[in-house]
Order: structure tokens, then C-alpha cells, then sequence
């Protein structure tokens, strides 16, 4: 980069990006004109990097040395305020790991496998524009913003810079998003597990297992992370391949079998244990553990697209786009856009870019490479997940992703129903797939970790152990997704802990002491019970729950998304810098069109499918006539789903209320801003015009 | 097997001593080296923190009130 362009250099570079162009025009050609004949994944893979190749080299070049002036000189928390712990100067390479492994997740991996019904086309391209005009445009400025600010806090920075009011807005709309959020993940962990011994087994084996490591690392080497995660993983994988003996084994097989109703009730109870005990006995080591294992198995996943190079069976662009689809409710426009959040953009990443990235980072410059980068990153995983769903016979993912309601109980049914559909399958393919993976049945596990992992099952077992490890790969993915979203469930449920301890701290003092232990157990106690409740209601729900939940937390990380970005437009007009907020403000109103355009038709869609409302107002029709209507079995039944309908949208008109009020303090912010002729930003650390001429 | 990699060359050790440090950074460890070296550029006569004491000091912090345990969905 610090080499001196001679004309012939320059030209040759010139050169190379026209190729990278080309290759990504005739990949991205191919992925999107191919009709009828099934189309390798290597043309989706390719048509990905170099989007992101070229996404990189031109447009956050221009954020950075355009819209934010990245200044090399200027001296980052890490320099300023270096104390060793919390603010340390840091290798971009360390800091660039260290922060995808924080923004890596579930989400990436469950969006692109619900979106894959509408054909992979939708989805590639919403992934890829999402996250070059979006996603990575967001955590990359909010990085920056938050560098500039001692490594503030998202909620902090919009205190300041936007007012107290909306910074409070803010706060209580990142703790609905967290309480969503965590029952989302709960479910997909108990639609992974329901009925299936193996799954339920391994899970339950991490528990022993991360107590083991918590000992080791305590008392017998502390500190030995390698060590004790090395054990841990060969305890992990042993315990795997005990789990097909559980499963086959009658006696055994029944201590580990549960209903979705009994694990959602366990989860809960669980996730209060799991908050409450000393962190270094449970969830530190099961951190390390799930933190190891995600990056190992994103990486296996990669080289096994690569060595296999499997064929895409789904369409390109399926049927379901006119809204009628099995696995979530809803037109392309605005569901689809909800449905993959992460992966293309997610307001979560916001909090992470405004936590412990900043305070590590030793050069403004490596901002572009850490924010931007990091999240075309995690994009590339879920391109990954989304090849993943699609290399399934598209008649067994929609087996598996529709249902009950829909597709019936047996293999007959449901081959009739979806060959009807007109994805031909036999029931023999449906209970051949089953039994390949070692379960009884794969119909109606909704919820996206199953088909991720018969996916994932299908190209790893390519790499190694052919046909036969097929069962051992599907567990192996079901325990590594249940393993991290269960970590993200106990970790969370600390952090709600801690802000319900502080919003309501201002009401009750004694409960903001976070050392005393009844304060502990009545926040915690709130934090569970209001994510198990949606949990709870989730499970019960005919429709399999992950159609009314998903769409939820995808409105609201979204949300967050338009908000973190208002932010950063506010900001880019209190520095002068106007001309060029474009850069935020085409972002934020096309998340601000699709959210509340998502949560309109969430409350007032005539379709029961899609609106709570329509949906309350069928149940409260037959209930006044004495009717029962399913999955209620009785009129109290009927009275809980009508509650259940009215909570929905009571939670959606709450995230509207917060998008539309951060849009109305934006609108001041900006117009403030441009009324006042000063640079009005508050960056701390160095005298903004000093530095500009300067840099 | 692992240490005849490090002979190889000063650049594979910084390597993998980076990798380490990503790996520990990454569940919220900083690197211990680097913190007794500043402590003891900035407070020499103080006290520093065991290896030990530094790991506990770190995870508490990681999960603690305003910790970084935060990651994403």
C-alpha cells in the first residue's frame, strides 16, 4: 500500500481489478440468468468474493478516506488511555479476528436457510447489496464514531450527540431487541432437539463437560485456555459419537427424548442457572468452547464448498415469492428483506462496534479493514448457509421447513402435499434422508439448524467419511449450532440482567447494585421469564413459532440498524461533512422503509398468516361463537393465542414508536446541525480541524 | 513436532504467537506479556498481576456489568 505507484504499476492494477470485475459480472451472470439447469455453488462463491473484493478496494477506500478522513496520526483509546486490560494497542490482524469471532453468530446461519424458499437469487442479492451499501457501512462507522469518542457506547454516543431522550429510546429499544432475540435462539435450539435423543444428548453433555474445563482452568492450570479447550473438544466429539448409541439404545434413548414444551421449560431454567452461577464453572468455558468450535466449523464449511463443489437444487427463483410459502409469511417485499437480518445487515453489530473493538484498535486506519471487512466476512457465512439449504433436494428442505399444520404427520402426506407444490419427492427419499442422518424423522424441524445441518452434513461428509459419517456430521452441526446459541442465550441473559438492573435502578435503587444477590436473582428472574415466555409461546405455536418470532427479530435488529445509522448521519452533518451522508442516508431509509413496512403489514395485513391482528380477530370471532379453532384444543386455549396475538403486536407498535421517534430526533439532530455554521460534533481526543489539516 | 515449525524462522514464531493472541483475544483474554510490559514502563514500583490473578481479573470482566461478553445473534 506504502509503495511508491510507478505508471506501469498503476496500470497493471488497473488491469487486475477490470478481472476481478469480469469474473464477478459473468459469475454474478450466471447465478442470476440460469434457468431450469441446476448451477454449482462455485459460481455463487465467486460472484461473492468479488463483490466484496471490489466492494473493499472502492467503496471503503472512499468512507474511509473521503467521508471519514481516517487520520493515521491521531491517537486511538487504545494509545491514550493504555492500561494493559481493557485498553490495549493491538495487532489489526488480532483485532480483526477478535472482532468477527464477536459478530459471528446464529443469525447468518438461520436467515439465509428460512429465505432460501423463495429460490437462491433473492437471497444472494440481498445478502451482497445488503452488506456493501448497508451492513458493513454501518459497523465500519460506528467503529469509527465510537474510536473518536473513547470507545463509547452506542446508547452513550446517541445520548450525546442526539439528546438524553433519545438515548433513553434507544436503550429500552435494544433491550425488546435482546429479549426477542434470545427466544428466537432458544427456539431454534428446541425445534433442533425436539424428539431427537442423539442431539438432545450431546447438548446435554456440553454441561458436565464445560464444568470439567471450568475446574481445570480454576484450580488444576489456570489460565491454560488451550489446554482445557483441546480436552473439551475431544470430550465434545467422543460424546458425538456415544450419542448414536444413546439413540439406538431403547432405554437410553427415552432419558433423552423431550417434547419441545419440556426443553423450552428446561432452557429457561437453565438459562437462569447458567446466569446466576459463578461464570468461570459454566459459561466461560462453554464460551471458549462454542467460540472455537463456530470458527472451525465456518472455516470446514468453506474448504468443503470448495473441495465438493456441490450443485444447487432449489430454483433460482421458486413460487413462494408471491407470499404464499410455507416456511415464514409474507411477499419478497418487505419479508425476505427481514428474514435474512444478519448476513446483509444487523443493528447487533452496532453494540459490538461500540464495545470492546474500539478500545483495542492502535491506528485509525485499520478501521476500514476491522469494521468494513470483518462484516464482508460474515457475509461470506451466510452465502455459505445459503448454499447450504439449497444443495438439499428442495422437496426435503421443504419437508423439513414446513409445518405440520401444512404438510401433515407422516412421509405420504408430506411428499404428496410438496409434490403437489411441484418439488417432487418420494416418501421412501423423505425416511431415506431421515435415517441417513440418524433421526426418525426430519418433517416439520423448523427452525433452520436442522436443514443448515442436513446441508452442511451433505458437503462435509463429501470431504470425509462419504455416506456413512453423514448422521455423524448432522449431530455435529446440531451440537455446534445448539453449543454457540446456547452460550449467546446465557451471555445475554447476563447483559438483559444488567440493563434491567439499570433502567430499573433509577426506580428502586437497591436493584442496581449488581454485586447483591437479590438484586441479581430478581433481574435475572425478569430476563428469563420475559424471553421464556415468548420461548414458551413459540413452542405451542402450530405454525412451529420461528414464523411469528422470526419475522419479529428481524424488524427489530433491523431497527436497531436505522437507528445506529441515524446516528451516524446526525454525526456526519454535526462534522460538516453533509456531502457526503448519502452514504448513511440511503441505508437508513431503505431499513426504515422495509422495517415499518414489515410491521404494517405485521399488524394490519387481511391475511391471518401474516397480521397478528387479522389472526386475533378470527380467533375472537369463533371464540364469541363458542367455536374451538386448531392448535387451540379448548376455549381457554383459544383465549391464550388471542393474548399471545395481542402481545405480538403489542411489541411491534413498540418498535415502530422507537424507529419513528429516532427518525424524528434525527430530523432535529440534522436540522440543528445545519443551521448552526460550527462543527458541532463531540470527539474527544484531538481538535477535529487541527487534524484535518494536518493528516 | 510443533516446536520444529518455530525453528523454521522467527516469522512462523510471531505467527503463531499472534495466532495465540487472536485465539485468546478472541474469548476476552488480552495478551499477559504485553500488559506486565506496560505496567511495569508506566508503574514500575506497583504491583502486577499474576498470570493467574490476570486470567480471573479478565473473565470476570468479560461477563461482568458493562463486561464484553456481548456478541451477536
Amino acid at each position: 500500500m506504502t509503495t511508491a505507484r510507478t505508471p506501469a504499476s498503476g496500470a497493471l492494477s488497473w488491469l487486475l481489478w477490470l478481472g476481478v470485475a469480469g469474473v464477478g459480472a459473468v459469475s454474478l451472470g450466471t447465478v442470476a440468468l440460469s434457468r431450469g439447469e441446476p448451477i454449482n455453488a462455485v459460481w455463487l462463491v465467486s460472484a461473492a468474493i468479488c463483490t466484496y473484493l471490489i466492494a473493499y478496494r472502492f467503496y471503503s477506500q472512499f468512507i474511509a478516506h473521503s467521508v471519514l478522513r481516517l487520520a493515521a496520526g491521531r491517537p486511538t483509546p487504545a494509545v491514550r488511555r493504555n492500561d494493559g486490560l481493557d485498553y490495549v494497542p493491538t495487532n489489526k490482524w488480532v483485532v480483526f479476528g477478535h472482532h468477527f469471532a464477536a459478530i459471528a453468530g446464529a443469525g447468518p446461519l438461520v436467515g439465509p436457510v428460512l429465505a432460501a424458499q423463495m429460490g437462491y437469487l433473492p437471497g444472494t442479492l440481498w445478502i451482497l447489496a445488503g452488506v456493501v451499501f448497508a451492513g458493513a457501512v454501518q459497523d465500519c462507522i460506528i467503529l469509527f464514531l465510537s474510536v473518536r469518542r473513547d470507545a463509547r457506547s452506542l446508547g452513550d454516543m446517541i445520548r450525546s450527540e442526539m439528546g438524553t431522550v433519545p438515548g433513553v429510546i434507544a436503550l429500552f429499544g435494544v433491550l425488546l431487541i435482546m429479549i426477542i432475540l434470545l427466544a428466537v435462539l432458544a427456539l431454534i435450539v428446541v425445534k433442533g432437539l425436539a424428539g431427537s435423543p442423539w442431539g438432545t444428548f450431546t447438548v446435554f453433555a456440553t454441561m458436565p463437560i464445560a464444568v470439567l474445563m471450568g475446574l481445570y482452568s480454576r484450580f488444576l492450570r489456570p489460565g491454560r485456555i488451550g489446554e482445557m479447550t483441546a480436552i473439551g473438544v475431544v470430550l465434545l466429539l467422543a460424546s458425538i459419537v456415544y450419542g448414536q448409541t444413546v439413540a439406538e439404545t431403547p432405554e437410553l434413548a427415552a432419558l433423552f427424548t423431550y417434547r419441545g414444551e419440556t426443553l423450552a421449560l428446561m432452557l429457561i431454567g437453565y438459562g437462569f442457572v447458567a446466569s446466576v452461577l459463578p461464570v468461570w464453572l459454566l459459561l466461560a468455558p462453554r464460551d471458549y468452547l462454542s467460540t472455537f468450535l463456530k470458527l472451525g466449523t465456518i472455516f470446514a464449511l468453506a474448504i468443503g464448498i470448495l473441495v465438493v463443489a456441490p450443485e444447487l437444487h432449489m430454483p433460482a427463483v421458486s413460487r413462494f415469492v408471491d407470499g404464499t410459502g410455507p416456511v415464514f409469511a409474507g411477499r419478497l417485499f418487505p419479508f425476505l428483506f427481514i428474514t435474512i437480518a444478519c448476513g446483509a445487515v444487523s443493528g447487533f453489530h452496532a453494540l459490538i462496534a461500540s464495545g470492546t473493538t474500539p478500545k483495542l484498535i492502535e491506528n485509525e486506519q485499520q478501521i476500514r479493514m476491522i469494521g468494513y471487512g470483518a462484516m464482508l466476512m460474515e457475509s461470506f457465512v451466510a452465502i455459505m448457509a445459503l448454499i447450504a439449504a439449497c444443495v438439499i433436494e428442495p422437496g426435503a428442505y421443504f419437508a423439513m421447513n414446513s409445518p405440520a399444520g401444512v404438510i401433515g404427520t407422516t412421509a405420504a402426506q408430506a411428499a404428496q402435499t410438496i409434490s403437489g407444490w411441484g418439488f417432487v419427492i418420494t416418501p421412501d427419499a423423505l425416511t431415506q434422508l431421515a435415517q441417513d442422518v440418524g433421526e426418525k424423522t426430519i418433517l416439520s424441524r423448523a427452525g433452520g439448524a436442522p436443514t443448515l445441518a442436513v446441508g452442511m452434513a451433505h458437503i462435509l461428509s463429501g470431504v470425509i467419511g462419504g455416506q456413512a459419517m453423514m448422521a455423524f456430521w448432522y449431530h455435529f452441526a446440531i451440537l455446534f449450532e445448539a453449543l454457540f446459541i446456547l452460550t449467546t442465550v446465557d451471555a445475554g441473559t447476563r447483559v438483559a440482567r444488567f440493563m434491567i438492573q439499570d433502567l430499573l435502578g433509577a426506580f428502586v435503587p437497591a436493584l442496581k447494585n449488581t454485586e447483591s444477590w437479590g438484586a441479581n436473582l430478581v433481574a435475572t428472574g425478569l430476563a428469563v421469564s420475559a424471553w421464556g415466555y415468548f420461548l414458551y409461546q413459540g413452542v405451542i405455536d402450530p405454525l412451529g413459532g420461528i414464523n411469528t418470532l422470526w419475522p419479529l427479530f428481524g424488524i427489530s435488529n433491523q431497527m436497531l440498524a436505522a437507528i445506529a445509522l441515524t446516528l451516524a448521519t446526525v454525526v456526519l452533518f454535526r462534522m460538516k461533512r453533509q456531502a457526503y451522508a448519502w452514504v448513511t442516508i440511503v441505508p437508513t431509509t431503505w431499513l426504515v422503509v422495509c422495517t415499518l413496512t414489515a410491521a404494517w403489514q405485521k399488524l394490519f395485513d387481511p391475511s391471518p398468516a401474516i397480521s397478528f391482528l387479522s389472526h386475533a380477530q378470527r380467533f375472537s370471532g369463533a371464540l364469541a361463537e363458542g367455536r374451538v379453532l386448531a392448535p387451540a384444543k379448548s376455549l381457554a386455549e383459544m383465549q391464550r393465542v388471542l393474548i399471545n396475538d395481542y402481545v405480538d403486536a403489542t411489541l411491534c407498535v413498540l418498535f415502530m414508536a422507537v424507529v419513528v421517534s429516532m427518525l424524528v430526533y434525527g430530523l432535529i439532530g440534522i436540522a440543528r446541525a445545519v443551521g448552526n455554521p460550527d462543527v458541532t460534533a463531540k470527539e474527544v481526543g484531538g481538535d477535529l480541524r487541527a487534524v484535518r489539516s494536518g493528516a | 513436532m510443533i516446536c520444529a515449525l518455530c525453528d523454521l524462522g522467527p516469522s512462523v514464531r510471531l505467527f503463531g504467537r499472534r495466532l495465540a493472541e487472536t485465539a485468546n483475544l478472541m474469548v476476552g483474554l488480552p495478551d499477559y506479556d504485553t500488559y506486565v510490559a506496560h505496567r511495569s514502563a508506566t508503574h514500575p514500583d506497583e504491583k502486577v498481576m499474576t498470570r493467574e490473578e490476570f486470567f480471573r481479573d479478565r473473565q470476570a470482566r468479560r461477563y461482568g456489568a458493562g463486561g464484553g461478553g456481548l456478541r451477536c445473534c
